[in-house]
């Protein structure tokens, strides 16, 4: 229908557009298989329920085309609602991928990456597929955020960075691939880069810590100077050693 | 809608089966019909406490393996009409209440009462699971020592990751701290962790703080829940943890140390 300009600018004023940047987790499948998926998609979940409820989401398939893996993507959609997730964008895909996501609703979201993957270039060599299904597959969600206090007997273990934003008691242990922030006192253990990342952090706003860990390198409470306890503090590791500065 | 409350510690003789009887009786004093229950299994001790010992017929054990009905089973209390007891079985162990048959119960008792009392075992084991598995409210019984504070801390833990509103993804459990045998003189003296010491290492809202008070012991002699002695100073910080449960407000006392009759007379802090 078109417009008449003179109508509408006499209608009182209802909208505007505006552009904004959010901060939206991205979904980086490095397997196509579904049971997989659904599996450490839920131990995800376990880990921040509250953090990943009705959560919007991009999918990254990349990954997954890099591989040459297909994967369907109206039924991988549908596991990801059956979760209480809320894709809202998809990027990596090939054409067909992208065509069954507009169908269901779900923009590109081509941000700095590449418009679609030809499929016709994707077509996998048996040996090949059977090559990258052997190598464990991967789910990686950037972030994991933790909003309760984590209490004494409790663990939580990362992928990615973790972000803590209440206590972690004493006797309670936190876990990190990456990086690990707590906005609040840190009274129980952290270990970050667990997998070997010497350059991840700790950060915190109250060190009390009864263990502090990077890429296995760590401190005891008994050895942290009174210069540093009950400090906010950021926690690296420089020449095998861990250095703790003030923030 | 009913609710369930659980009264639990994780670390024993803390005050639980006191605060339990206290809050119960509270609860229906305010007309809400109450029912308590002790999980106590091969202990036995809320109906001493609540003075009905000579009148338990059947148990929480007996209702469960369906030997009686919940109606035999429940002792309406001798001081107040809208509450009721469910003892537990002094002569069973504690592998006799299962998670199916306790749920069962609660369901049926969720039908006739609006608050479900909770007296949890000390521990962290099976009984102290099943007390909390189902509930909607948590009192968390602390004494101001660091022991306590640290079970305390491992039972919100377990709490917000194995009940069922954590397995089932609901809102998770109100948690309230209740810190009981407290005493303002022994803080000062350092013998004792301050109120500040224990909301900073739990952050936990604060229900209320009961002092140490010959009172208690005196009650459950007589079989009569404290909050009954309005004049006692623990009776009356268990009246004030039912007001702030019901909604109300009521500024904290019982904190400071007792003022001597000069400190009465002079006024000042
Ligand atoms: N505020 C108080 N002042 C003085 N004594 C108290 C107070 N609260 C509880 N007590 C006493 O502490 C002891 C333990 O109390 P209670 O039986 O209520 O603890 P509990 O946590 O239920 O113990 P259990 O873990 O064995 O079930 C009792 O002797 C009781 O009289
Ligand atoms: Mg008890």
């Amino acid at each position: 229908m078109p417009t008449d300009p003179q109508h509408t600018t006499l209608l009182p004023h209802a909208l505007e557009f505006k552009s904004t940047t959010f901060s939206v987790p991205v979904l980086i499948l490095g397997s196509n298989d579904a049971v997989n998926i659904k599996l450490q998609l839920q131990d995800k979940i376990q880990l921040a329920p509250e953090f990943f409820k009705n959560s919007p989401l991009i999918l990254d398939l990349h990954e997954l085309n890099k591989q040459d893996l297909d994967i369907d993507v109206s039924s991988l959609i549908a596991l990801l609602r059956s979760l209480a997730l809320l894709p809202v964008g998809i990027r990596g895909a090939t054409t067909v991928q992208l065509q069954q996501a507009i169908e269901l609703g779900i923009p590109a979201n081509s941000g700095t990456n590449q418009a679609a993957i030809e499929t016709s270039k994707a077509q996998p060599e048996p040996h090949q597929v059977t090559a990258s299904e052997a190598e464990p597959s991967y789910i990686a969600v950037s972030t994991t955020l933790i909003t309760q206090p984590i209490r004494s007997g409790q663990r939580v273990y990362a992928h990615g960075d973790l972000i803590v934003l209440a206590q972690v008691s004493a006797g309670a242990e936190i876990i990190a691939e990456g990086n690990i922030h707590v906005y609040g006192t840190l009274r129980g253990r952290a270990l970050a880069g667990v997998q070997g990342n010497e350059d991840a952090r700790i950060f915190c706003s109250d060190l009390q810590a009864e263990l502090i860990s990077i890429a296995g390198t760590y401190k005891i409470s008994e050895d942290l100077t009174e210069s540093v306890r009950n400090h906010p503090v950021q926690i690296s590791l420089q020449n095998n050693t861990l250095t703790i500065i003030d923030l | 809608m009913a609710r369930i409350i659980v009264v639990t510690s994780g670390k024993g003789g803390v005050g639980k089966t006191t605060t339990s009887a206290a809050i119960a009786m509270g609860l229906a004093k305010r007309g809400h019909k109450t029912a308590v229950i002790d999980f106590d299994v091969g202990l036995r001790n809320l109906d001493l406490i609540m003075g009905c010992e000579r009148r338990v017929v059947y148990d929480f054990v007996n209702v469960i393996n369906g030997e009686a009905t919940l109606n035999q089973a429940l002792i309406r209390d001798k001081n107040c009409n809208q509450l009721y007891i469910l003892p537990a079985s002094q002569t069973r162990d504690k592998d006799a209440l299962s998670q199916e048959g306790v749920g069962k119960i609660l369901d049926e008792l969720k039908k006739e009462f609006k608050y479900i009392v909770c007296d949890s075992p000390a521990g962290i084991e099976r009984g102290a699971f099943l007390a909390m598995y189902y509930a909607d409210d948590a009192f968390i019984v602390t004494n101001p020592e660091v022991s306590s504070v640290r079970d305390s801390d491992r039972m919100l833990g377990i709490l917000s990751s194995k009940s069922r509103r954590a397995e089932q993804n609901e809102e998770p459990i109100k948690e309230y701290l209740l810190l009981t045998r407290y005493s303002p003189e022994r803080v000062k003296l350092g013998e004792m962790l301050s109120v500040d010491d224990v909301q900073e290492i739990l952050s936990l809202h604060l229900l209320g703080v009961i002092p140490e008070s010959k009172s208690v012991l005196n009650a459950s002699n007589s079989g009569t829940p404290v909050i009954l002695d309005e004049k006692s100073d623990a009776g009356q910080a268990y009246a004030d943890v039912i007001a702030r449960y019901l909604g109300e407000s009521r500024p904290h006392r019982f904190i400071d140390e007792k003022k001597g009759l000069f400190g009465k007379l002079f006024g000042g802090k």
